[in-house]
């Protein structure tokens, strides 16, 4: 893809805002459509079409592998440790309302928490498997 | 009418021989599915449909093209079997549709039992505008959280199958094996 310069161009143009309007897509999910899933799997768009256009070796040093093993692991721990904040400060486990002094900022701290650690873990598994699979190739 | 464009798409995909036009059109597919969602007002699940069923995985099954064959084997015996108990699987799902409340009926059982409350009750309880939300992270956390484990446990599947790191790689080539077997 080394002299398509049009799409270079374009997708160097595009990837900020697919990646922008991930993060919205993950932290306007409360007021509009969206959340955690869907912001993740745009986010590993964004990062798989950085793969598709300038290789996978540039789109490796850009997400490097460790990092994102890490993070597949880090979203699911993240989603299960606010599970268990809830039990540690007296309530039922994933029950929001405990982790703030006022019960419905303690449900908008919980869902903005498990819905981080859903984004992550959906985005870091997206682009392990395509990472996994376009990487045998070679 | 993209009911219509459905279930044509699904026609072609089925008659196909090329894998490369059935994974196109399986994307097609999937942005019909979700244009249907928007019609029946489920907008958080056609922007998942969309995204996961057009963009991502037609990418990923894309690079499984690019590992295996473009065409699909000619099968070397009539399918006799599988399209009776296709036909079955069919009736019989249509069998059970009669029964099932007209769409948007607000008798429906669905509609009674924990919708109400949700509805209602998620202002004061959650506080957070998309009900959509509210149900998924807060009242159905335990379910969001088992999708997540599931998905977790996808990527792990595929790390160790077909593996990132290089020193799996070079096992799986001087074995021969790596590919083959292990539940997936």
């Amino acid at each position: 893809m080394r002299h398509h310069y049009v799409l270079h161009v374009v997708a160097k143009l595009l990837i900020p805002f697919i990646v922008m309007f991930a993060l919205y897509v993950q932290f306007h999910g409360d007021f509009g459509p969206g959340g955690g899933f869907q912001a993740g799997v745009i986010f590993a768009a964004g990062v798989i079409l950085y793969a598709i256009i300038f290789g996978l070796e540039a789109a490796r040093q850009v997400v490097p592998m460790p990092l994102v093993r890490l993070l597949v692991a880090a979203g699911v721990l993240l989603f299960a440790g606010t599970g268990v904040a809830g039990l540690v400060l007296d309530g039922n486990y994933l029950n929001y309302s405990v982790l703030a002094h006022d019960p419905v900022h303690g449900q908008h701290l919980g869902i903005m928490l498990i819905e981080f650690g859903v984004g992550t873990t959906v985005a870091a598994v997206m682009i392990l498997i395509f990472f996994a699979f376009a990487g045998r190739g070679r | 009418m993209l009911l219509f464009f459905l279930a044509v798409t699904a026609v072609a995909i089925v008659r196909l021989r090329s894998l490369f036009a059935v994974v196109m059109l399986s994307g097609m597919y999937s942005l019909l599915a979700a244009g249907i969602f928007v019609q029946l007002d489920a907008v958080d699940v056609a922007f998942t449909e969309a995204a996961v069923g057009a963009g991502i995985s037609t990418v990923l099954m894309l690079s499984t093209l690019a590992l295996t064959t473009r065409l699909e084997k000619i099968p070397t015996y009539m399918p006799i079997v599988p399209l009776l108990v296709v036909v079955a699987t069919g009736a019989a799902l249509i069998y059970g549709s009669l029964d099932m409340p007209h769409y948007g009926d607000p008798e429906a059982p669905i509609h009674k039992h924990v919708v109400p409350r949700y509805l209602e009750q998620s202002p004061e309880e959650v506080g957070v505008p998309n009900v959509v939300t509210a149900v998924l992270a807060s009242y159905r956390g335990f379910d969001t959280l088992g999708e997540v484990t599931v998905i977790f446990t996808a990527g792990i599947g595929v790390l160790v199958l077909i593996g990132g790191g290089r020193r799996q790689r070079r096992r799986s080539s001087e074995g021969g094996r790596g590919s083959t077997g292990g539940p997936a």
